[in-house]
């Protein structure tokens, strides 16, 4: 074996390790540790790509000295290895782009804590990425529930942690029902690994009696993931989890989380239904709908947020929509769009999240459209970032958001049902259009000049005036340049001697390069999809067996 | 009884008032309470929450909610109800179903070396998973610390005495003569039957996270008969860190090199011992003995979190 078929498993052993290790750390410590574990990671995952691809197939790992039946096992292919490289490269720069706003989120003494779950996130992702078992992904989901919680209340005020509250009752809801689906999938089949599980659903699958048993359990695990990654009529929880959060958190939840949630899903699909079984079952028509459904009304709700992160939040509940209509449309070209638009909305989305808080630094400290005008002309990188991410949501050609929506104009021509191709052309082009209205709207609002006097009053009923546990009824919810000159204000942070860094503007943080890495990725996923693409088939290739 | 329930929600009735009689309470002004209470009621809920919520009952929203949860759940009872009855028969011989569990139950003995199959399951063919349930206490931990936490975010400034000392104090039950001494004579007891269960987690019923449980218990009934100072005496909050992590690191790194090793087909020379010895079962009882750290350590640090917001004294 070679000695590259060892990293999948150094990922997941190192980074739990990482989690304990950054338990202890102080806090900057913990930080400059996550920032080189990470590019550490990426290496080792982008060799693990290179050797799969150079070998053209994929290998499983036998977790301890049992052989396969008997023991616990992960896999790598080339698309795992994608999937994980992809992930790993958002999560550095979510850090590294957010490192200021958690200094300024949050106390001093728990910034080694928010680092050790970020460390823990990755070893849940990696797991969930590489597993081979359906047990397995049920240990890590809950690792990675536990975090994304985690990583939400760090903020410490009340919208963050009755959002939280929130999140974590429907996710327990969702990890409650896949666990359902798995001691169901236990009870019928006998095993846990994927491997020996598909052969014994397939061999079931014949029976007409056990087959609505086996669409009851497929229909069960898949409402339990699309509740975790916030499917239409459970996306509602979303503005508050991605809106609040510190912009670290919510880049990492929006486009990792959620992603990752799915990808389990089709990993379930593919590996242990597989393919005919799964094409014989109602579910995805009704992902398809529920999809289409997700996109429109999400987009219908962006237009008619207020908030700009509750905005780009709601555009994240359509661009879910769009993932599951791909795997509605199912076939090798559906796939491969739904992934394909996994990675796009993941480069995309996390851009966003990273830029809104400076643009709302600028503008006084509020999220509020009203005040956010002329915010891109104060804070010049912010707002060109937030552009470019803009257009590609819209769909602007050169960006990924437009190979992803050709991709899946493809898949539905492909289809070959005239149903489906006017489904999804009609949903494409609504949502680009919608997309298009809020977007623009942003986009020219923030360049726009500013206006005279912000009306005071309006900031008080304002939602960000729920306050935090210091100072109630200050206006907490919110990056206040207040806290820069009040030394026993909001944060509180800068009497320490220590905490002279979370002082905005002093600090040393990198913030082009990671989000150049971003847009790069973006931009190259535009011009570029052809390789992606192709990676992605090569990937399904070796997927399903 | 409601209004009882209101009276004590809003803060004017005090369940200990009577029970609390003989501690040597710091004496708390009732107004601090009540304003406390009632401005932590605004911070979390907000003016403009609660006014939204209102307004939605007052719409009608919450009679449809109601309906459409009915629904969903009667449909999902049905189809559950339906699934259950369409599963194969309990203890129906199946060759396909059998195959895992025959291996575990003829073969067992032989490739763990421990006489209870359960532990030999979970610490050894399936060693991956229990490697990640300990993981979930620990991301438990560093969550509730996150949220619990003693920090200048969530204290209010000027009470941070208030915070340590009075709290503390309020509480404290230990001064009261029954709970101490049926203490002293419990103690030794679950110490020792925790002790016994999760050194012969490999032999018999027990194991890590049993008997770490009974430990973690032994420690709260230490620190609710004779106080949280001297259980801060027993162990510190460094201490604590230190075992969780310590123990946390052997496991992670153990079992990955015996993944290691025998994915790579090396032989790991870990002895399985004699089975029905307490060394026995090669890397089980080591483990058992690390889980067994953990989750006793997390418990103490879940209730010294709940009691005053730090996981253990300085």
């Amino acid at each position: 074996m070679n000695f590259i078929a060892n990293f999948p498993l150094f990922t997941i052993v190192l980074s739990l390790f990482s989690g304990v290790l950054c338990f202890m750390l102080k806090g900057k410590t913990a930080r400059w540790y996550t920032v080189f574990y990470e590019v550490f990671l990426i290496v080792l995952v982008l060799s693990v790509l290179g050797y799969t691809l150079h070998t053209g197939t994929s290998f499983t790992y036998p977790m301890g000295e049992f052989p396969a039946p008997w023991g616990n096992e992960i896999r790598a292919g080339v698309l795992e290895a994608l999937m994980a490289a992809a992930f790993l490269v958002i999560l550095l720069c979510s850090v590294l782009a957010g490192a200021r706003f958690i200094d300024l989120d949050l106390d001093n003494s728990k910034v080694n804590l928010y680092y050790s779950l970020v460390n823990l996130m990755t070893a849940a992702l990696m797991a969930l990425v590489w597993t081979n078992d359906l047990f397995t992904g049920y240990v890590f989901l809950e690792i990675l529930t536990l975090t994304s919680c985690g990583v939400l209340i760090v903020r410490e005020i009340g919208r963050t942690t009755l959002a939280a509250v929130r999140y974590m009752i429907l996710n327990l809801l969702g990890s409650g029902l896949f666990l359902l689906g798995v001691v169901l999938l236990y009870d019928l089949t006998g095993h846990l690994l994927m491997v020996p599980m598909q052969q014994a659903v397939a061999e079931l699958s014949r029976d007409s009696t056990v087959l609505p048993v086996l669409t009851i359990t497929a229909g069960i695990l898949t409402i339990g993931l699309s509740i975790k990654s916030g499917l239409f009529p459970f996306h509602f929880w979303m503005p508050d989890t991605y809106g609040w959060a510190t912009p670290t958190s919510a880049a990492l939840l929006s486009s990792l989380v959620s992603k990752a949630y799915i990808f389990l899903l089709l990993k379930i699909y593919y590996r242990v239904f597989g393919f005919e079984v799964i094409e014989r079952m109602p579910v995805r028509n009704v992902l398809l709908v529920l999809g289409v459904c997700g996109i429109i009304v999400g987009s219908l709700q962006a237009i008619y947020a207020n908030n700009l992160n509750h905005m780009v939040a709601l555009s994240s509940a359509a661009q879910i929509g769009y993932i599951y209509m791909g795997i509605g449309l199912g076939g090798l070209a559906g796939y491969t769009a739904a992934l394909f638009h996994m990675l796009a909305h993941a480069l995309t989305k996390s851009a966003l999240f990273l830029t809104t808080p400076r643009l709302s630094e600028v503008s006084g400290g509020s999220l509020l459209f009203k005040k956010l005008q002329g915010s891109g002309l104060k804070d010049k990188r912010a707002g060109a970032f937030f552009t470019v991410n803009a257009l590609s949501m819209i769909g602007i050609p050169v960006f990924a958001g437009f190979s992803s929506k050709l991709q899946f104009g493809l898949a539905a021509v492909g289809s070959l049902s005239w149903k489906k191709i006017v489904v999804v052309m009609v949903a494409l082009a609504i949502s680009s259009m919608l997309n298009a209205i809020y977007f623009i709207r942003t986009t020219v609002r923030i360049y726009a000049l500013p206006e005279e006097e912000p009306d005071d009053r309006q900031q008080a009923v304002a939602p960000e005036s729920a306050g935090n546990g210091g100072k109630p009824g200050k206006n907490s919810g919110v990056y206040s340049a207040a806290a820069e000159e009040d030394p026993a204000g909001n944060g509180a942070a800068q009497e320490d001697p220590a905490g002279v860094e979370s002082v905005p503007g002093k600090v040393r943080d990198m913030y082009v390069v990671p989000m150049l890495v971003l847009t790069g990725g973006n931009v190259f996923l535009g011009l570029f999809s052809w390789v992606i693409v192709e990676l992605i088939h090569t990937g399904l290739g070796m997927f399903g067996v | 009884m409601r209004e009882w329930f209101e009276h004590w929600l809003s803060g004017d009735v005090d369940v200990m008032e009577n029970i609390m009689d003989a501690a040597e309470v710091p004496d708390i002004p009732r107004e601090i309470i009540k304003e406390q209470n009632k401005s932590f009621r605004e911070e979390v809920y907000g003016r403009q929450h609660t006014k939204e919520a209102i307004q939605a009952e007052q719409r009608g929203f919450y009679l449809l909610y109601r309906v459409v949860a009915i629904a969903s759940c009667i449909v999902l009872i049905g189809a559950l109800l339906y699934t259950v009855a369409n599963l194969p028969d309990y203890g129906q011989e199946n060759p396909r179903t059998v195959e895992v569990v025959k291996r575990y139950v003829e073969q067992g003995l032989k490739e763990t070396g421990a006489i209870n199959i359960v532990a030999g399951m979970i610490l050894d063919y399936r060693a991956f998973d229990t490697l990640g349930e300990s993981h979930v206490l620990f991301t438990a931990l560093v969550c509730v610390m996150i949220l619990l936490g003693r920090d200048k975010k969530n204290m209010r400034a000027g009470y941070e005495d208030y915070y340590k000392i009075s709290r503390d104090a309020y509480f404290d039950i230990s001064h009261d003569s029954i709970i101490r001494t049926v203490g002293t004579l419990i103690l030794p007891c679950i110490l020792l039957f925790g002790t016994y269960v999760l050194l012969n987690g490999q032999n018999g019923p027990g194991g890590g996270f049993s008997g770490g449980a009974l430990l973690g218990a032994a420690m709260l009934i230490f620190s609710a008969a004779f106080g949280l100072q001297d259980a801060d005496r027993l162990i510190s909050r460094r201490a604590i860190m230190a075992i969780i992590s310590v123990s946390l690191t052997f496991y992670s790194f153990a079992k990955g090199y015996v993944f290691f090793t025998g994915a790579n087909g090396i032989e790991n020379h870990i002895p399985k011992g004699t089975p029905g010895a307490i060394l026995s079962g090669g890397l089980i009882l080591p483990l058992d003995i690390a889980v067994g750290m953990v989750v006793a350590c997390i418990m103490f640090g879940f209730f010294s979190l709940f009691k005053r917001g730090s996981i253990g004294g300085d």
